[in-house]
C-alpha cells in the first residue's frame, strides 16, 4: 500500500473539519470502549491473563525461527505448502503465482490487513484475476472505489448507515434501503454467487499454530468459512511471520483476550481452526492449502528495543481508546495501521523519516498501554521513535535551538531564576487586565484556539524568598 | 519529617500560589518543608521530545538536590511520573546512579498520594473566606492516573472539605489533549480533544473543575476562556484542599 503518512497534518485537519466523520467516530467510545470495559469483567483474573498472554507471545517472538520451522514442518506434514515472502511485493507475487498455477479467475477474500500491506487486490487485478472482498466492511470499501480501511477490525467505522445506503443504491443499482439488516441481506445476495463461483479463497490468519500446523481465524460474519470450506479448491492464508504461537494452549489464553479487547465480545461469532487441505476421509475443505508468511520489515524489529511490538495481536483497543484517533480517524495516519500501534509500526516498517508526524502526534496519555491485552509499552515506543528522530537530526532546526536554550538554562539555576522571573513579568504584561494571553509568538498552535492564562508577575521562588528571608 | 518540595517549573512561573497551598498542606500534616533553591525542571519536556541527553543531566541534578530528604513531594502527577517511572530509563546502564535513584524513587510522592497514603492526613486547614463551595468535578491527569495510580487519593481528601461536593463528569479519566508540545504542534487536534473535556465539565453541572497538573489546567482553562466561559473555575487540588481558593 502506498505511504501517505507525510500528509498527516493536512489530512488530520480535513478530518477534524468533517462534521459527519466526527459524529461517526463517536461510535468508538460508545460502542468499543464501553463494550470492552464490560467484557473484561467476565474474567476472574484479567491482569494475570494479560501477563500470561504477553509472556506467551514473547516466548514465540524470542524464538521465532524455531517456531516457524516447527510450524512449517507440521503444516507440510498435513499437506499444506508454506511459503515465505521477504517483502510485501514478494508476497503478492507468490499469491498471484499460486492463482495462476491453479488457473484461478476469481478470488474471494476474507479480511486481512497483511493483504493491505501487500496491495494484494491491485496485484491480482493486474494479473487479470478478480478479487472480491467478502467481509461486509471490506466489501463496502471495495465497491467505493477501493477506499482504504480506517480501522484494523472495523474498516468502515468512519462511515454511517446513510452513506452506505447511498453507496449501495448507486453501485448495486437498486432502490435505496436504510435498514441495516436489509442492507446486509442485499450484500449477501450479491456476494453469494461469487462465493459459489470463485476458484480460490484468501484469508488472513489471526495466528498460526506451530504444534499443529493450523491457522486460527476470528470473524463475526462467517464469510471466512465461505472462503475456505464451501467451494474454492484453493485456500491461501496470508499473514505476518510474527503471528506464530507455539501451542493450542497459547491460543486458548490469547483468545480470552482478543474478542473482549477488540469488540467487547466474550467470543466472536465465528472462530475457525483450519488444519491442512481436505484429507481423503474428510467431507469438506480446499484441495490445496498454502501459507504465505510475510516478513515485510518484521525481522528488522527482532532483537531491537521495538521487538515487543511484534507481540501485538491486532485487537484495535489502542486506537479505540486513543484520544487522537478518536478525533481524526484512521485515514490520517496514511498507511495500513492507524492509531498508537500504527504510529509505532508504520515508522518501523517504512522508515521513521517517512512518517515524521506519527510518533509526535500523541499526547502520550498512556491509555493505549493500559488497555493493550499484551501490555505493549506503546507510549515508551513512541518516545523511542522520537529519540530516533531527534538524535538523527530529523526534527526542524528551531526545535534543536529551543531545546538547547531550555537545557542550558535548566542546568544553571541562577540564570534560570532570572529567565523565569523575566518570563513571569512579560507574560503578566501580555495578559493585560483580563489576565489572559490571546497570542503567543512561536506558539500559535496554542493561541489560535485557546487563551493562555497569564501568571501574576512573580515566580514562586521569588515570592518564597520574600516570605522566608534567610 | 523533612520533606523536600519540588515545586515544578510550571507552578514556579505560571501559578506560584499552588506552591504555597502545597506548603500549607504539608505543614498541616506536620512536615518540615524545605524548598531547595537550585531546583529548576525535572527534564520531562526534553525526555518526551526525544532529547535524552538533556533529560539525563536534569535527572542527575534532581538526584543531587533531593536524595537527602525523608520524602520528596511534587504537586504534579506529570513531574512525579517522570521521576518515579522514567528516570530509570533515562539513567539506564549507569549502575551507581541507578542505585541512588532506586533509594530516591521510594521517597518521591505526588502531593495527594503523599497526603492520603503516607501521612494519612485526617483534617484539612481551615478554609479562607470566599474559598470554593458547592459542586466541583475532578479531572484525572494522565500521568498521575496511569503512571502513579492517583485516583482515589484526591477524591478522598476532597471529601473532607466542608461545603464542597464532588460530582463526577463523564470520562473523567480521558486525556484533556495537552500532551506538552503536542498542544502546540498539533493545536487543532489538541483543541478538538479539550472541547470534549470542556463539554463533560459543563455537563457535570459543576462550578469548579479541580485537577492535579498545570498542563491540563492551562489547557482546560485556556479553552474555556477562549470560548467565553469566564465563570467555571479551574483550580489545582492543593488550592481547594488548603482552603486557599
Amino acid at each position: 500500500m502506498q505511504v501517505q503518512s507525510m500528509h498527516f497534518k493536512a489530512r488530520s485537519g480535513e478530518k477534524l473539519a468533517d462534521k459527519r466523520l466526527q459524529q461517526n467516530l463517536k461510535k468508538l467510545s460508545t460502542k468499543f470502549v464501553t463494550g470492552r470495559a464490560t467484557a473484561i469483567t467476565e474474567l476472574d483474573d484479567f491482569e494475570g491473563t494479560r501477563d500470561a498472554a504477553a509472556e506467551r507471545r514473547m516466548r514465540a517472538i524470542e524464538n521465532l525461527d524455531v517456531w516457524l520451522a516447527t510450524f512449517e514442518k507440521e503444516a507440510t506434514r498435513r499437506g499444506a505448502t508454506v511459503l515465505y515472502a521477504e517483502t510485501a511485493e514478494d508476497a503478492s507475487r507468490l499469491v498471484v503465482e499460486i492463482a495462476q498455477k491453479h488457473q484461478v479467475k476469481k478470488v474471494i477474500k476474507s479480511k486481512s490487513m497483511v493483504s493491505e500491506e501487500m496491495a494484494l487486490n491491485t496485484a491480482l487485478e493486474a494479473a487479470g484475476i478478480i478479487p472480491i472482498e467478502t467481509d461486509l466492511g471490506e466489501y463496502i470499501l471495495q465497491i467505493n472505489d477501493n477506499e482504504a480501511p480506517s480501522h484494523i477490525i472495523a474498516p468502515v467505522v468512519h462511515k454511517d448507515k446513510e452513506e452506505i445506503a447511498d453507496l449501495f443504491a448507486k453501485v448495486h443499482n437498486k432502490p435505496r434501503l436504510t435498514d441495516i439488516a436489509a442492507l446486509t441481506r442485499e450484500a449477501r445476495e450479491i456476494l453469494r454467487p461469487h462465493f459459489l463461483s470463485a476458484d480460490m479463497g484468501v484469508t488472513g490468519g489471526n495466528f498460526v499454530i506451530a504444534e499443529s500446523g493450523s491457522v486460527a481465524v476470528v470473524t463475526n460474519e462467517g464469510n471466512e468459512g465461505m472462503c475456505t470450506i464451501v467451494p474454492p479448491k484453493v485456500h491461501v492464508v496470508v499473514t505476518g511471520i510474527e503471528k506464530v504461537l507455539p501451542t493450542l494452549s497459547d491460543l486458548a489464553t490469547i483468545m480470552r483476550l482478543l474478542p473482549r479487547s477488540a469488540t467487547g465480545q466474550s467470543i466472536s461469532n465465528y472462530f475457525s481452526l483450519l488444519t491442512g487441505p481436505r484429507a481423503s476421509d474428510e467431507k469438506d475443505g480446499p484441495e490445496h492449502m498454502y501459507f504465505v508468511l510475510v516478513d515485510a520489515g518484521r525481522t528488522s524489529l527482532v532483537g531491537t528495543e521495538f521487538e515487543e511490538m511484534l507481540r501485538c495481536i491486532r485487537c484495535g483497543a489502542c486506537m479505540n481508546h486513543c484520544p487522537v484517533y478518536q478525533k481524526i480517524g484512521g485515514h490520517s495516519y496514511g498507511w495500513v495501521y492507524p492509531g498508537p500501534m500504527g504510529s509505532v509500526l508504520t515508522p518501523s516498517y517504512i522508515g521513521v523519516e517517512n512518517a515524521m508526524d506519527l510518533p509526535q502526534a500523541s499526547t502520550l496519555c498512556g491509555e493505549c498501554h493500559v488497555v493493550c491485552p499484551v501490555k505493549i509499552q506503546l507510549p515508551d515506543l513512541l518516545r523511542k521513535l522520537r529519540e530516533k528522530q531527534f538524535e538523527g537530526k530529523m526534527r526542524p532546526g528551531f526545535e534543536y535551538i529551543a531545546f538547547a536554550i531550555w537545557a542550558f538554562m535548566a542546568k544553571r539555576p541562577t540564570l534560570y531564576r532570572l529567565a523565569t522571573q523575566m518570563a513571569s513579568r512579560v507574560l503578566k504584561v501580555m495578559g493585560g487586565s483580563r489576565r489572559l494571553i490571546s497570542t503567543l509568538p512561536f506558539a500559535s498552535g496554542w493561541t489560535d484556539n485557546r487563551d493562555m492564562p497569564a501568571p501574576a508577575g512573580k515566580t514562586f521562588r521569588e515570592l518564597y524568598r520574600d516570605r522566608n528571608p534567610s | 519529617m523533612r520533606v523536600g518540595l519540588f515545586v515544578t517549573c510550571l507552578v514556579d512561573v505560571m501559578r506560584p500560589e499552588i506552591g504555597f497551598s502545597t506548603i500549607k498542606l504539608l505543614e498541616a500534616a506536620g512536615c518540615e518543608v524545605v524548598v531547595p533553591a537550585q531546583q529548576t525542571c525535572c527534564g520531562q519536556p526534553g525526555y518526551s521530545a526525544g532529547n535524552r541527553q538533556a533529560a539525563r543531566e536534569l535527572a542527575i541534578k534532581f538526584l543531587d538536590e533531593f536524595e537527602g530528604f525523608d520524602y520528596v513531594v511534587i504537586p504534579s502527577g506529570s513531574c512525579g511520573g517522570m521521576v518515579k517511572t522514567h528516570y530509570g530509563d533515562v539513567l539506564s546502564g549507569e549502575s551507581a546512579l541507578l542505585h541512588r535513584l532506586e533509594k530516591l524513587q521510594a521517597k518521591v510522592f505526588e502531593l495527594t498520594d503523599f497526603l492520603h497514603t503516607v501521612v494519612k492526613l485526617d483534617h484539612l486547614p481551615a478554609a479562607s473566606e470566599g474559598s470554593t463551595k458547592g459542586s466541583i468535578t475532578y479531572h484525572d491527569s494522565c500521568c498521575g492516573l496511569r503512571e502513579l495510580g492517583v485516583q482515589k487519593q484526591p477524591r478522598a481528601l476532597l471529601a473532607m472539605r466542608d461545603g464542597v461536593e464532588l460530582t463526577e463528569m463523564a470520562e473523567a479519566r480521558a486525556c484533556c489533549g495537552f500532551g506538552g508540545t503536542f498542544a502546540v504542534k498539533y493545536g487543532d487536534i489538541s483543541t478538538a480533544i479539550v472541547d470534549d473535556k470542556c463539554a463533560n465539565i459543563h455537563d457535570s453541572g459543576a462550578d469548579t473543575v479541580v485537577l492535579g497538573d498545570l498542563g491540563c489546567m492551562l489547557n482546560i482553562e485556556g479553552r474555556l476562556r477562549r470560548n467565553g466561559d469566564h465563570k467555571t473555575r479551574v483550580l489545582h487540588v492543593a488550592q481547594v484542599l488548603s482552603g486557599d481558593a
